[in-house]
């Protein structure tokens, strides 16, 4: 038994030190770097200052963090009540209409990032088929731009996270027992009441997953709101990246992602106590 | 389709089915715009390859291409063997400890690619500041950021994702079959090789797989701990888009990549889906 706890040890070491070292120790740097003076290059100078804390208070700044927060959650509102009802007719399917589906959800998931956003820019431009086929309709003036703004934002958004959404929540409701259902209805249930009451619960731990792998990487969106939105849409990612590359202030961009930081882990630790009371209660319940 | 039962709301398939042509959509106006001989998009000006040949000539494409493909062998090579360490000694770990190993390879799936790409860039600098002179007087060779930190940075999120593949592939099979072998008298190197091992092989390739795509696909960290001059095929799309330039050169490789993605996708599942023998 000893060998096998030294076996252990050997095996998890190179990952364990790796992640430290890579992973662990540079978020703690993010921290400390808040605190440190900038100097005349953009990058640290000796010393520690509360001055770039104090600087935080930008009037543009409550503006921007409640778009952040606003957009994430409505995105990640809209991808759960898409993704609820796509995994329930993926696991209704035959299997070979369920593995052709699941191909085509994950293919877009796959394809490179950049060029999913190009494909938006293109299909949302203004001399673009959809642009035209909405004037046609006599919904949209000519002049109108789709690009560009908080809308343009959110909906590659929601476009982006779909498959992130879809996929825990299909994982576990392939795992449901779809006769409950037919019970429920046999019993006298609506379709919408036996869906709500027997199979949203049943996929719980699904929703959950789902909302924390959406939520906290739109916290962190940047590469969207730069490239399909416009100045009156940034969002917090686009500020940390402008303290890097256009400002050139590291201490600055620091304070930020510290923000952004807190922003993703107080989630994170909330949801992982919500499961762990949860858990200790089924616990209690099959006893 | 299964619509047999009438009592069976079409809602869900109706949601399904709009989700797909969402999905799509804007890649299909992309796949038909890149045959399209117009430069500017928008009015159909005729069939054309014209792009597909403009790309396969372009010399950045090409140099970007391969660096993309030299950082994501390496990142490749090296998160597979990390993360499948790290799957089994996460399979095998019974201690109090694992709870903080397990957020450790966990916690980097969920968390935004702007705040590792930001760490890692304030890691680096902090090592170059303290160390890069000391090193560059020792060895000649300047020390800055540049492929090894953007192969460093891949390697760090890749690993992960191949410790969840792996992971899950190890805890779908038998465990007796270790026991078993090991009550047979064979030794813990003996076992490895020729029963874990053959079978968490279908969980090693796709995780490979996944970090490679991973690889492939990442702007946002890779950008933010590149050097000046460095550039991938998704660094080049960006600064493309950003300028407006070559905007029809990448609708044709926007398909190229469709189509690879497919193939790619297509192999992992079927890798995936081939499950280790039922346990009892």
């Amino acid at each position: 038994m000893k060998l096998r706890k030294l076996s252990n040890f050997f095996l998890g070491l190179p990952s364990f030190v790796w992640l430290v070292v890579f992973y662990a120790i540079p978020i703690i740097l993010v921290l400390i770097i808040a605190f440190k003076p900038v100097d005349s290059y953009g990058g640290l100078a000796e010393g520690w200052t509360l001055e770039t804390i104090k600087n935080l208070k930008n009037p543009s700044y409550p503006d921007i963090i409640w778009r952040t927060f606003w957009q994430g959650v409505v995105a990640t509102f809209v991808c759960i009540v898409i993704a609820v009802p796509v995994s329930y007719q993926l696991c209704r399917l035959t299997a070979k209409w369920k593995n052709l589906f699941l191909l085509l959800i994950i293919v877009p998931f796959w394809t490179n990032f950049l060029i999913r956003i190009f494909a938006w820019k293109i299909f949302l431009q203004s001399n673009g088929i959809f642009h035209r086929l909405l004037e046609w309709c006599g919904i949209l003036e000519p002049t109108t731009n789709l690009l560009y703004n908080e809308w343009a934002v959110l909906t590659v958004m929601i476009y982006t996270y779909i498959p992130f959404a879809v996929l825990p929540i299909y994982a576990v409701a392939e795992k449901f027992d779809f006769s409950l259902l037919d019970a429920a209805k046999d019993l006298g249930a609506s379709s919408f009441y036996a869906f709500r009451s027997v199979f949203l619960p049943g996929i719980s731990k699904g929703i959950a997953t789902a909302v924390m792998v959406v939520l906290i990487p739109a916290f962190g969106a940047y590469l969207i709101p730069s490239l399909v939105g416009g100045p009156t849409s940034e969002l917090l990612g686009d500020k940390i990246a402008q303290s890097v590359f256009t400002n050139r202030n590291l201490p600055y961009a620091s304070a930020l992602s510290a923000m952004l930081m807190l922003a993703v882990f107080l989630p994170m630790v909330a949801l992982y106590w919500i499961k762990k009371v949860q858990d200790s209660k089924a616990k209690h319940k099959n006893e | 389709m299964s619509m047999s039962c009438n009592r069976r709301s079409r809602f869900p398939m109706l949601v399904t089915l709009l989700t797909l042509i969402f999905l799509y959509a804007p890649l299909i106006v992309v796949g038909i715009a890149s045959f399209n001989k117009s430069k500017y998009g928008g009015k159909w000006a005729g069939f054309s390859w014209i792009w597909y040949e403009k790309l396969f000539q372009s010399e950045r494409v090409w140099e970007a291409l391969a660096n993309t493909l030299i950082i994501a062998l390496f990142a490749t090579v090296i998160s597979t063997i990390l993360g499948t360490l790290a799957a089994l000694a996460l399979y095998r770990m019974k201690s109090k400890f694992k709870g903080v190993y397990n957020a450790l390879v966990y916690t980097p799936l969920v968390v935004p690619d702007i705040l590792m790409g930001i760490s890692l860039l304030l890691l680096f600098v902090m090592i170059i500041k303290t160390f890069g002179a000391w090193f560059t007087s020792l060895t000649g060779i300047p020390f800055e950021l540049g492929m090894t930190t953007i192969i460093i940075a891949h390697v760090t999120f890749c690993m992960s994702y191949v410790a969840m593949v792996v992971l899950g592939r190890l805890q779908e099979f038998d465990k007796s079959l270790i026991e078993a072998a090991q009550d047979l008298g064979a030794s813990g190197l003996y076992t490895f090789f020729h029963v874990t091992l053959p079978v968490i092989m279908p969980g090693v390739i796709a995780g490979a797989l996944f970090a490679f795509t991973l690889s492939i696909d990442d702007f946002v960290i890779t950008f933010f701990v590149k050097g000046a001059g460095d550039t991938t095929l998704p660094i080049f799309i960006q600064s493309s888009i950003k300028h407006g330039r070559d905007l029809p050169m990448l609708n044709a490789l926007s398909v190229i990549f469709l189509i690879l993605t497919f193939i790619l996708v297509f192999i992992t599942q079927i890798l995936l889906t081939n499950k280790p023998k039922e346990k009892k």
